[in-house]
């Protein structure tokens, strides 16, 4: 390299400009492929981002914290485009409460069948006490997920990396397993999204339909409270 | 529409409060986007500069999953010892209860669904 270069390198590595355009550039990729794919949703643009940036930050020699610095304008807008939810949630309203009873059920019935399901599978193949531990919360959202592992003795660390894992995986396998076993109401497609897959397989849902996105944003939220009251009491109960 | 990202933000922010205050195990965001849909409720409409907002905010949601997928990486080692019993727990059960929340809700609701004839 250059001494221009090199300096130009060591102005853009340390200004947050750079981490920001490298993640919409990846996401606009990830994106442009997905669409030309019919939105197939085993062409996730997360994962596609996600397999961009790290050889990118790899090669580079970049550390997280610095590709972060940019990285958290984007970051930050999972906070509003939370809260924006509400408007999906109100335009659907009318149909959330006629089949209020109906969620409740499916949410506190999925909610356990996630948990014990993941925590039954990896302790038949296993697993550590403390992945078994840290596996409990998966199928929540990131920050209430990690408050919890920390709660019952898992490793949040390793809950973060989970949560991840079980949204991508919810949003990838989602649409086919519901296809399967011909789930078709997207009310149904939506809360079954939420629950499984949180804010990840909410994404998912609205890229399909708005009706099934509005359900899922309502299963995410409502899957918190859930699972954060289940979840200690499910493993005080098996321990 | 500046008006409305305020609100938007203050709904976050007044979130991040109360969950820090009362200990509730819900993201502040969350009690956010409860915030908002009471005001919505209480207002009984929706004025179209925030659904414009909405629209834009929620377009790419996948989006802003990206550094956070990025920075799950960095601690990839801690999965990387028992990689295959994780990967098959997280897969089969991720199915598992799409399953049975789908199969509930479609089942449940389906009463209603005849009554109103829709």
């Amino acid at each position: 390299m250059n001494d221009g270069l090199q300096e130009i390198w060591v102005y853009l590595s340390t200004t947050p400009l750079l981490g920001l355009t490298i993640t919409l550039c990846a996401y606009v990729l990830g994106y442009r492929l997905y669409r030309k794919c019919r939105f197939n949703p085993l062409v996730n643009p997360v994962l596609i981002a996600v397999l961009l940036l790290v050889p990118l930050l790899l090669v580079s020699d970049t550390p997280y914290s610095r590709y972060f610095d940019g990285a958290q304008f984007v970051h930050f807008m999972l906070g509003p485009a939370t809260v924006a939810l509400a408007i999906p949630l109100y335009r659907y309203f009318h149909l959330v409460r006629r089949s209020a009873p109906a969620i409740g059920v499916a949410l506190v019935c999925g909610s356990i069948t996630a948990v014990l399901s993941a925590v039954g599978i990896a302790w038949l193949l296993g697993a550590s006490r403390e992945t078994l531990l840290s596996l409990a919360p998966k199928s929540v959202t990131t920050p209430v997920a990690m408050g919890i592992a920390e709660q019952i003795g898992g490793l949040p660390s390793l809950t973060a990396v989970l949560v991840i894992l079980s949204g991508i995986t919810g949003a990838v396998l989602g649409t086919g397993t519901l296809n399967l076993i011909r789930v078709r109401d997207w009310r149904a497609r939506g809360i079954a999204m939420g629950v499984a897959s949180h804010g990840i397989g909410t994404a998912r849902a609205f890229n399909v339909n708005e009706l099934a996105g509005a359900f899922s944003s309502l299963a995410m939220g409502l899957n918190a409270l859930a699972t954060a009251v289940l979840v200690p009491a499910l493993i005080a109960i098996l321990t | 529409m500046v008006f409305w990202i305020a609100v938007v933000l203050g709904c976050q922010l007044a979130g991040e409060l109360t969950a820090t205050l009362t200990g509730l195990p819900v993201p502040g965001p969350v009690l956010g986007m409860v915030l908002l849909f009471g005001y919505l409720v209480f207002r009984g409409e929706l004025p179209q500069s925030l659904d414009s907002l909405a629209g834009a905010l929620l377009r790419h949601l996948y989006l802003y999953f990206v550094p956070a997928a990025v920075g799950v990486t960095a601690h990839f080692a801690l999965v990387r010892s028992q990689l295959v019993s994780i990967v098959i727990a997280v897969v089969v059960s991720s199915a598992i209860a799409l399953a049975v929340a789908g199969l509930l809700v479609q089942a449940l609701s389906r009463n209603t669904e005849q009554k109103d004839a829709v």
